[in-house]
């Protein structure tokens, strides 16, 4: 009888290859020069280089921006879809899903074609736009997930109570779907901060953000400084998770 | 004279997807009275309950409150309030806020709701717990602060929906004795549903019954236990044999191929009715002095308080005796039935009577399928007429397959020496056989009658 615990090997292989590995490269590659030497250069020159800054700062942003939008129309649109009274079909939900089945490099492509076509000037609102219709579905799936599995006797037991039913909404409903916001605002918020396909053809890169800094210095081979904004990047990303706090670990939104 | 009731149904009716959930339900409620919405899961009693919530808006009927309709009245604005099965507890709000959700809604002064809520917390001995979260609460805990929050609102009703049925057994007995309790002092109306009769026959002023959505009989618990009004309520509330048997006349009955005097009258001369028999009613002893009939000892089980044994009478039926003392199987024993103790009901039926219509001069349709039959002189096709078919002509089959039409069986009862089943075929029409074979509940069944044993008699009107 071979042990359970052997067959996890591959994968352990695999996530060594491919996740640990390359993160070790990322923080090894931004504390070094050129020629291989240990130095926090890399480090101390983009908290010193006000374009590095400003781009950040324009990232974070944006990423809020986006995030907020995504909020204000995805929690309703997946109340709608979460609510038997007015969805009577998963056809709605695959209609919402639907847009995340597409490569995102290709309906960001599409979207600014349309643009041009209707003539509208590329800039932040486009940036927005591009950026709301690629991301929606990642905050509406969390939500719609957790309004879903919500036991309608808690919201029974409010209106019992005296409750009407737009105070039932705030008191109940919203507090109960928490959770699966937050899933929603992790899986919308990072990925927003490190995109540059959106706004390299959304803007034609007028407006940069701080994925496109990364990968300008990649492609023009300045793999340590690309490594150390990677590198902040991650820190960030890791303080943003611990600060979402422990609930997270038990939302019940998940990853599609 | 409806304003002296607090709360009076009338004729209400629902249906979920075209099948009756509740038919033409009709009682009323006294101000202060513990009543107890009883029977098997699935008769409509939570139905019922969340009508008078408001969660479920009845088809037809009217509930009334005070002698005003509150039918159409949302949940939030009905002065009744509900203690969930589950209980319901908000996840996010500690005990305190759980408790003081209603009062908050009500905009009352912080100090007021302080101490109402500590109050009700103390009244369910929850003083403690105000900052507890409900999620570190054990079931019996939970159930407590549940009560506390729906009755620190002074409802007019308090409605309760199964709310100890996840609590294990012992807890269960507590928490019925608090139960009763906290009813005593707050003066407060209860509505109670549950499936568990003993709890019923424990708590309430009144039970209702019901069966399949419709009341089956209303009373105190003892007239419910001693009088049932038919079979399924006798079968359904305490222990019982039912058996087949004739009221000869005015108090005496015969019932196991023997006579006995009852106390039962008015019923007429050699009409057939249900006959209950409590086990522990029957007197068992080893010698014959004084009894009606014999019987052969078959099993004896022990039951903590007493003995609870399966005697084979002389005339073959099969009787349940609880007593004190134990009787080896294979004991021959003596046999009584005090006259106070039997129980006569009118049967609801006494053979299958089913709605069909004449095809030609050998076939009707009913049941939603042809039967090939004898149809007498003087009808004609398209006439709309009655099949008789007694109860011990309809054939059960293993296979659904193999029957006329499908069917399952939905309630069945042991009658002594034969079992009497109510079959839901597939069209939701019942039949009702009496059987030797054994079947359980829900065995699916194919049903076939032969064509000499369909009687086609005239409809009236």
């Amino acid at each position: 009888m071979v042990k359970r615990s052997t067959w996890s090997i591959p994968y352990l292989i695999f996530m060594l290859v491919f996740v640990v590995l390359p993160l070790l490269l990322i923080v090894l590659y931004a504390f070094q020069d050129g020629s291989g030497r240990f130095t926090l250069s890399n480090i101390t020159h983009f908290f010193s280089d006000s374009d590095s800054l400003s781009t950040f700062a324009v990232s974070i942003e944006v990423a809020i921006e986006n995030t907020l939008i995504c909020i204000l129309l995805g929690y309703p649109a997946a109340w709608i879809l979460a609510n038997r009274k007015y969805n009577k079909s998963a056809v709605t939900v695959v209609l919402f899903i639907m847009p995340m089945w597409i490569n995102a490099l290709m309906r960001t492509l599409a979207t600014a074609e349309l643009f041009n076509m209707l003539g509208i000037a590329l800039g932040k609102g486009t940036l927005l736009f591009g950026m709301v219709y690629d991301f929606l579905p990642f905050m509406i799936y969390p939500i719609y997930n957790t309004l879903r599995k919500m036991d309608q006797s808690y919201a029974e037991a409010a209106e019992d109570l005296g409750a009407a039913p737009w105070t039932v909404f705030w008191k109940i409903t919203v507090p109960l779907s928490i959770p699966g916001v937050m899933s929603g605002i992790l899986m919308v918020f990072m990925p927003t901060v490190s995109t540059f396909a959106i706004s390299e053809f959304l803007t034609n890169n007028k407006i940069k953000l701080f994925g496109t800094i990364i990968q300008e210095n990649i492609n023009s081979s300045m793999w340590n400084y690309g490594a150390a904004l990677a590198f902040i990047m991650l820190v960030i990303i890791g303080i943003t998770t611990l600060f979402q706090g422990s609930e997270q670990t038990e939302a019940e939104g998940g990853v599609i | 004279m409806t304003e002296e009731y607090i709360i009076d149904i009338q004729h209400l009716s629902k249906s979920f997807g075209g099948v009756k959930v509740l038919d033409d339900i009709n009682f009323y409620v006294r101000s202060g009275e513990f009543i107890t919405l009883l029977g098997p899961s699935g008769c409509g009693k939570t139905t019922l309950l969340r009508q008078i919530a408001g969660f479920v808006v009845p088809d037809e009927g009217r509930i009334m409150l005070e002698g005003k309709d509150i039918s159409g009245i949302p949940p939030h604005k009905r002065p009744l309030n509900t203690v969930f099965q589950r209980y319901a507890l908000f996840p996010h709000l500690d005990v305190f806020d759980n408790v003081a959700f209603g009062l908050k809604l009500q905009k009352l002064p912080a100090k007021e709701i302080e101490s109402r809520v500590k109050k009700m917390l103390k009244m369910v001995s929850m003083t403690d717990y105000e900052d507890r979260s409900v999620d570190s609460l054990s079931g019996g805990q939970q159930q407590r602060v549940a009560i506390a929050r729906a009755l620190v609102n002074y409802p007019k009703v308090l409605l309760l929906d199964e709310p100890l049925a996840a609590l294990d057994l012992k807890m269960r007995k507590d928490m019925q004795l608090e139960l009763k309790e906290i009813h005593r002092k707050m003066g407060i109306t209860f509505i109670y549903v549950t499936h568990d009769q003993e709890e019923a026959l424990t708590l309430s002023d009144t039970i209702v019954v019901m069966n399949e959505g419709r009341i089956q009989q209303i009373g105190t618990p003892t007239d419910i236990y001693n009088e049932p009004v038919n079979s399924f309520v006798a079968d359904f509330i305490g222990e019982s044999t039912i058996l087949n048997g004739t009221m000869i006349c005015d108090r005496k009955v015969e019932f196991m191929g023997h006579e006995f005097e009852c106390v039962d009258e008015g019923f007429g001369q050699n009409v057939p009715v249900d006959v209950v028999v409590r086990p522990e009613d029957v007197c068992i002893s080893s010698s014959m002095e004084g009894a009606q009939f014999s019987g052969v000892v078959e099993s004896c089980i022990f039951k903590g308080v007493h003995y609870e044994m399966f005697v084979d009478t002389d005339n073959g039926y099969e009787l349940m005796v609880q007593d004190y003392d134990s009787f080896e199987p294979g004991t021959k024993v003596g046999l009584r039935i005090n006259p106070d103790d039997i129980q006569v009901m009118r049967k609801e039926r006494t053979c299958n009577t089913i709605e069909a219509e004449v095809e030609d001069g050998e076939h009707v349709s009913m049941l939603g399928c042809s039967w090939e039959c004898r149809v007498p002189e003087g009808f004609q096709e398209g006439d709309k007429v009655l099949a008789e078919v007694a109860f011990d002509k309809v054939d059960l089959l293993d296979n659904q397959e193999d029957g006329k039409l499908g069917g399952e069986v939905h309630f069945l009862l042991y009658k002594g020496d034969h079992y009497h089943l109510t079959i839901l075929t597939d069209d939701g029409d019942h039949l009702w056989v009496d059987t030797d074979d054994i079947w359980d509940k829900g065995d699916l069944v194919g049903i076939d009658i032969l064509p000499e044993d369909i009687k086609i008699v005239r409809r009236n009107g």
